[in-house]
C-alpha cells in the first residue's frame, strides 16, 4: 500500500535491452521494480526458468543503484533462491556527448545454481547448467564485476557497448565479456491524442552478447555468444513489458533463450523519505 | 567471515542509500536560471521546428505529463524543491536553450537527461512549455 501511494504516471523511455546497459540513469528519487525471467534448456539437460527481482533507485542524477535477488526452477529438479547482487552505476560526465561513458561496479553473492545469465563472461556455456541443483548450489560465487559502458543517442537511435570484466574473489582469473545493443522507438514523434498500445510506445532493437575467455585464455574460442532481437511496450501508467528471443551462435551457447520482463516505476520515493527525516 | 560478509554488504548498502536519499532532486539553481550560461551559442540559437503547431502542443502536454509531471507537478508549478516550469526563466529562454536543457539535464542538481527521447519529442515538449507561459 505504501509503495502504491507513490504511483503516478511516469515512464522511463529506456531502450528495450536485457543484457546491455546504456548511460541512462534512473531519475533521482524514483524507484523501479522489475521482474525479469529467462527460459532456456541446455542441450543435454532440463528446461529451466531463471528469475531476477530488480529494485533500482535513482540516488543522484549521476548515480543509480540496484539490488537483484535471483532464483531458478529446473524441471524434474528443484526451485531455489540463488543469491543477490548489488550494482552501482556512475556517470562521470555531467552533460550529453557523442559517446557517454558510465562506470559500473557490482558485487554478486551467488550459488553455482544461478541460471539468470544476467551477463555472459569467460567460458560460461550451456553445458555448465546441466549440473543438478543439489550439487550446483554448494558452490559459492562471490564476484566483483566491472563494466565500461559506452552509449550514444543519435536521431532516435541508441547504440550502447559494454566491456565486462568479472573476478571471482576466490583466486580465480579475471573473466571477460561484452554486450552491444542498438534500438529505437518505432515512432519518433508523439501523437497529440492519448494512447496506450500505439506505435510510439513500442521500442525495438537487437542485442549481441557473449564471453571473451579469461586473463589466461582471452578470445572467442569455446565461448558462448548470442544475438537477441528485443521489443518493449511502455504504457503511460508506468508499466513496461519486454520480450526477447535469444539465439546462440556457437556450440557453447544455448540454442534458444527466451527472456521476458515486466517493470513498474514509482516516482517520489526520495521526496517521501526526506519528509520522514524532517 | 563469509557469513558476516553476506549480511554486512546489503546492510551497508541500504544504510548508504537511505542517507543519500536525503539528497535533493532539483536544487534552487533551476529556479534562478544559472544553467542558461552553460548553453552553447549554437544550441541556444536553434529554432523550434514545431513552433505554433497545436498538435505539437497537445503531444508535448502528453509527454510532459508522462515524463516530467512527477517532479515538476501536473500543473507545471513545481513540487517541493523542484522548480516550477511556469517561470520567468523558462519564458525568457530561447527554444534552443530549453531543448539543450532537456537533452543534457542538470545531473548535479537532480534533473535527468532526456536524451533517451527522440529529438522530435523533445521539441514537442519545448513547444508545450512555451505555450503555457502566458497562462
Amino acid at each position: 500500500m505504501l509503495v502504491l501511494a507513490f504511483a503516478a504516471p511516469v515512464s522511463a523511455a529506456d531502450p528495450p535491452y536485457f543484457v546491455t546497459y546504456t548511460h541512462h540513469m534512473e531519475e533521482p528519487g524514483s524507484l523501479e521494480l522489475a521482474f525479469e525471467n529467462l527460459v532456456g534448456r541446455p542441450q543435454a539437460g532440463e528446461r529451466f526458468l531463471g528469475s531476477l527481482l530488480e529494485v533500482e533507485y535513482g540516488v543522484k542524477g549521476w548515480w543509480s543503484t540496484e539490488f537483484y535477488f535471483s532464483g531458478q526452477g529446473t524441471r524434474n529438479d528443484s526451485t531455489l533462491f540463488t543469491g543477490y547482487r548489488w550494482e552501482n552505476r556512475f556517470r562521470p560526465l555531467m552533460g550529453e556527448h557523442w559517446i557517454n561513458p558510465v562506470l559500473y561496479v557490482e558485487f554478486a553473492n551467488l550459488s553455482g545454481a544461478d541460471k539468470t545469465m544476467k551477463e555472459v563472461v569467460g567460458f560460461d556455456s550451456q553445458s555448465k547448467q546441466n549440473t543438478p541443483n543439489a550439487e550446483a548450489r554448494v558452490e559459492k560465487k562471490r564476484e566483483i564485476e566491472t563494466k565500461l559502458i559506452l552509449s550514444s543517442n543519435f536521431k532516435g537511435w541508441n547504440l550502447s557497448e559494454n566491456v565486462i570484466a568479472e573476478k571471482n574473489l576466490s583466486n580465480e582469473p579475471w573473466e571477460f565479456g561484452y554486450a552491444v545493443g542498438v534500438a529505437r522507438p518505432l515512432a519518433l514523434k508523439a501523437s497529440p491524442r492519448p494512447c496506450r498500445v500505439c506505435i510510439e510506445n513500442f521500442r525495438a532493437g537487437v542485442e549481441f552478447y557473449g564471453g571473451l575467455g579469461t586473463r589466461h585464455q582471452f578470445g572467442l574460442r569455446n565461448t558462448a555468444h548470442y544475438v537477441a532481437p528485443t521489443v518493449s511496450l511502455e504504457l503511460p501508467g508506468g508499466t513496461t513489458f519486454q520480450i526477447s528471443p535469444g539465439f546462440g551462435i556457437t556450440s557453447a551457447s544455448h540454442r534458444f533463450l527466451l527472456r521476458f520482463a515486466v517493470a513498474y516505476e514509482l516516482p517520489g520515493l526520495g521526496r517521501y523519505l526526506r519528509r520522514l527525516y524532517r | 567471515m563469509g557469513t558476516r560478509l553476506r549480511f554486512i554488504v546489503p546492510v551497508m548498502a541500504a544504510a548508504c542509500i537511505l542517507c543519500l536519499a536525503r539528497g535533493g532532486t532539483h536544487g534552487k539553481t533551476g529556479m534562478s536560471g544559472s544553467w542558461l550560461k552553460n548553453v552553447p551559442l549554437y544550441a541556444g540559437t536553434r529554432t523550434n521546428p514545431y513552433a505554433q503547431d497545436q498538435d505539437a502542443v497537445a503531444a508535448g502536454a502528453k509527454l510532459f505529463q508522462r515524463h516530467c509531471s512527477s517532479c515538476h507537478g501536473k500543473d507545471a508549478n513545481g513540487t517541493g524543491r523542484v522548480p516550477p516550469v511556469h517561470s520567468i526563466t523558462v519564458k525568457n529562454a530561447s527554444p534552443g536553450a530549453l531543448f539543450w536543457l532537456l537533452r543534457n539535464g542538470l545531473l548535479r542538481r537532480g534533473m535527468p537527461s532526456w536524451s533517451r527521447l527522440p529529438d522530435e519529442q523533445r521539441w514537442q515538449i519545448v513547444t508545450y512549455l512555451q505555450s503555457i507561459q502566458d497562462r
